[in-house]
């Protein structure tokens, strides 16, 4: 037996799910170690929350296999829901349920629950504690399902869009409630399609479009580059000739037109490429805006693989 | 304005509500230490069978239909003057006005409310707990069954104020029917409410209730009714209801046997049905 399979909190390979005709996801692959943090990132539609309701037990793959906390999560679902968090995408509570009792129902389903109202206090829900849950805001409603998914101390938590509809205020202690989590030894396993969620927090990032992964590794890796391998942004009239400039360009060099008028050239940079690229931008009498040489950021290495925003 | 001053006052702008805003807490190391379990499972079903009445009873529209209009249509079917109702009318109108209250909480009312409770996504909130998925379905039904026997209490003590004489061994045997009436349209109201669009189930679960009110023996006796609606009344779970508490309650006998096949048909049908169609969300 693999020693990996019991030290894994989720384990899947080839899953596939169809619905209809449509294909949501397609062949994925999925690790996830303990205690680790794990993004999936990906616009709407991508097959984020299909991957994460396969892994909750809510779907069974059409192919596949697919282990959480070494268990069949369809099969074996009432011995693994008590070991995890779920957060589901748009929350879930009783239309006229009040906050905290919301919170003390799902809490007495636990054997050792933290205490709700500490976790209201530290979500900011104090102030709402007896408001009915469909009077709620759309960011306090994601707040109080996050309450509902960490109160029963999990090992391992499946948090899909845990920051959509949050203001910049609410998602910083959100995120700072998921660094919390990863430090204690829980499993996180997250959805979002924002860049700096995945980035900062992850160990690990799956980026996944149409059902598929596209690429995966830790953050460094995806956006890695060394000195051969940096990148050259800036923005200017579309539609340059960059003959001229793949010419003048040391050896190794590429140039590009990613957008209308957004220029990308990779390869050796050094201040001596730097100068080439504003010199032929000289010569066509055309500025080079925003000049940027750096690292990629994911969200380049999303829009190379995929060809689309990613917050489209 | 700096972006921070920014950001909080959007913060606060987001609910009408007083909110903390600016704390940030640091969580000391072990905070969020796993440690997970499930509860006593007699101790969940209480709590959600509590958490369950307690909504039920709490809702407005629910507490009109379950409770204000059997109690109006008791008092004013019992001393006014309408409608073709034996004498004493009280004792002709007690018991259909329990088979409607029977009707009002275990299918109208279960079947809005989960419709609702669908698309709030709590079944599948629930779900994701440690909660049993037999501890969520029997919390329903104790809450039903609690919703039923608080409905027989009120109406039962108008009733008796208004001059009822029931039968004294017919109180007893009409308990199991109660129960059985609930279970049965309970089942209804989860066929309803568990397959479709919150919207649509509104409609379908009132629209039944009123229909079967009307023209399912409840209002106006089955055998009272014109022509073939009289014999068609016979088979609807309101008419057989209505006629089962009647037997016990009026003439002092056992229901027929008709009246509770008729009864328990219904719910298999429904019941195997809505095993098929009930979605978590």
């Amino acid at each position: 037996m693999n020693p990996d399979v019991d030290s894994a909190a989720v384990r899947a390979r080839g899953l596939t799910k169809r619905f209809g005709g449509n294909t949501a996801v397609s062949e994925i692959d999925l690790h996830l170690a303990r205690g680790e943090m794990l993004a999936l990132l990906g616009p709407n539609g991508a097959g984020k929350t299909t991957t994460v309701e396969i892994c909750e037990g809510f779907l069974r793959p059409d192919a596949g296999q697919v282990r959480v906390l070494g268990l069949d999560p369809v099969d074996q679902s009432a011995r693994l829901r008590p070991r995890i968090g779920v957060m589901p995408q748009g929350g879930g509570a009783y239309p006229g349920v009040r906050t905290e009792e919301m919170l003390r129902l799902v809490a007495a389903c636990c054997a050792e629950p933290l205490d709700p109202s500490w976790l209201l206090d530290i979500l900011g829900l104090d102030g709402v504690r007896t408001t009915p849950y469909k009077r709620l805001s759309g960011g306090q409603q994601q707040r109080l399902s996050l309450a509902c998914a960490l109160v029963g101390r999990p090992e391992l938590v499946f948090l899909d869009e845990p920051t959509a509809g949050m203001d910049a205020h609410a998602r910083n202690l959100v995120w700072e409630l998921m660094s919390a989590l990863r430090a204690d030894g829980v499993g996180v396993l997250l959805t979002t399609h924002l860049m700096d969620e995945a980035e900062t927090l992850s160990d690990r990032v799956m980026i996944i479009d149409h059902g598929r992964v596209l690429a995966r590794g830790t953050p460094e890796e995806l956006t890695s580059g060394d000195e051969e391998h940096r990148e050259l942004h800036f923005r200017s009239r579309p539609g340059l000739d960059l003959e001229p400039l793949l010419t003048a360009l040391p050896e190794g060099c590429s140039a590009l037109e990613v957008r209308p008028g957004q220029y990308l050239v990779r390869g050796h940079i050094d201040p001596q490429t730097v100068s080439t690229v504003t010199a032929w931008c000289a010569r066509h009498g055309a500025m080079a805006d925003e000049l940027r040489i750096g690292r990629r950021s994911l969200e380049d290495v999303f829009l190379e693989l995929t060809g689309r925003e990613l917050r489209a | 304005m700096t972006r921070q001053e920014s950001s909080d006052s959007a913060y606060e702008g987001l609910a009408n509500t007083p909110e903390r805003t600016t704390r940030t807490p640091t969580f000391a190391p072990g905070t969020f230490r796993p440690s997970p379990g499930r509860a006593n499972p007699l101790r969940m079903l209480l709590t959600q069978t509590r958490a369950e009445s307690l909504l039920t009873l709490r809702h407005p529209e629910q507490a009109l239909l379950t409770l204000l209009i059997p109690l109006v249509l008791l008092i004013g079917m019992s001393t006014l003057d309408i409608g073709l109702v034996e004498q004493p009318r009280v004792d002709s109108v007690t018991p259909r006005i329990l088979a409607l209250a029977v009707m009002s909480t275990g299918f109208t009312g279960q079947a809005i409310a989960l419709g609702f409770d669908r698309r709030y996504g709590v079944i599948k909130r629930l779900s994701a707990t440690a909660l049993p998925r037999w501890v969520l379905i029997a919390g329903r039904v104790l809450a039903a069954l609690l919703v039923v026997a608080l409905q027989t209490v009120v109406l039962g003590g108008t009733a008796l104020v208004l001059g009822w004489h029931p039968s004294g061994a017919g109180v007893a045997t009409a308990v199991p029917v109660l129960i059985l009436g609930t279970l049965v349209f309970g089942a209804g109201g989860v066929l309803v409410g568990g397959a479709l669009r919150a919207e649509t189930v509104l409609a379908v679960a009132n629209t039944v209730w009123f229909a079967l009110l009307l023209a399912g023996g409840l209002a106006i006796p089955a055998r009272h009714l014109p022509g073939f609606m009289s014999s068609l009344a016979e088979y609807l779970p309101s008419g057989a209801l209505a006629e089962a508490l009647g037997a016990c309650l009026a003439d002092g006998t056992a229901p027929t046997a008709g009246s509770l096949l008729v009864l328990l048909c219904w719910g298999a049908v429904a019941g195997a049905l809505a095993v098929r169609t009930t979605r978590l969300s």
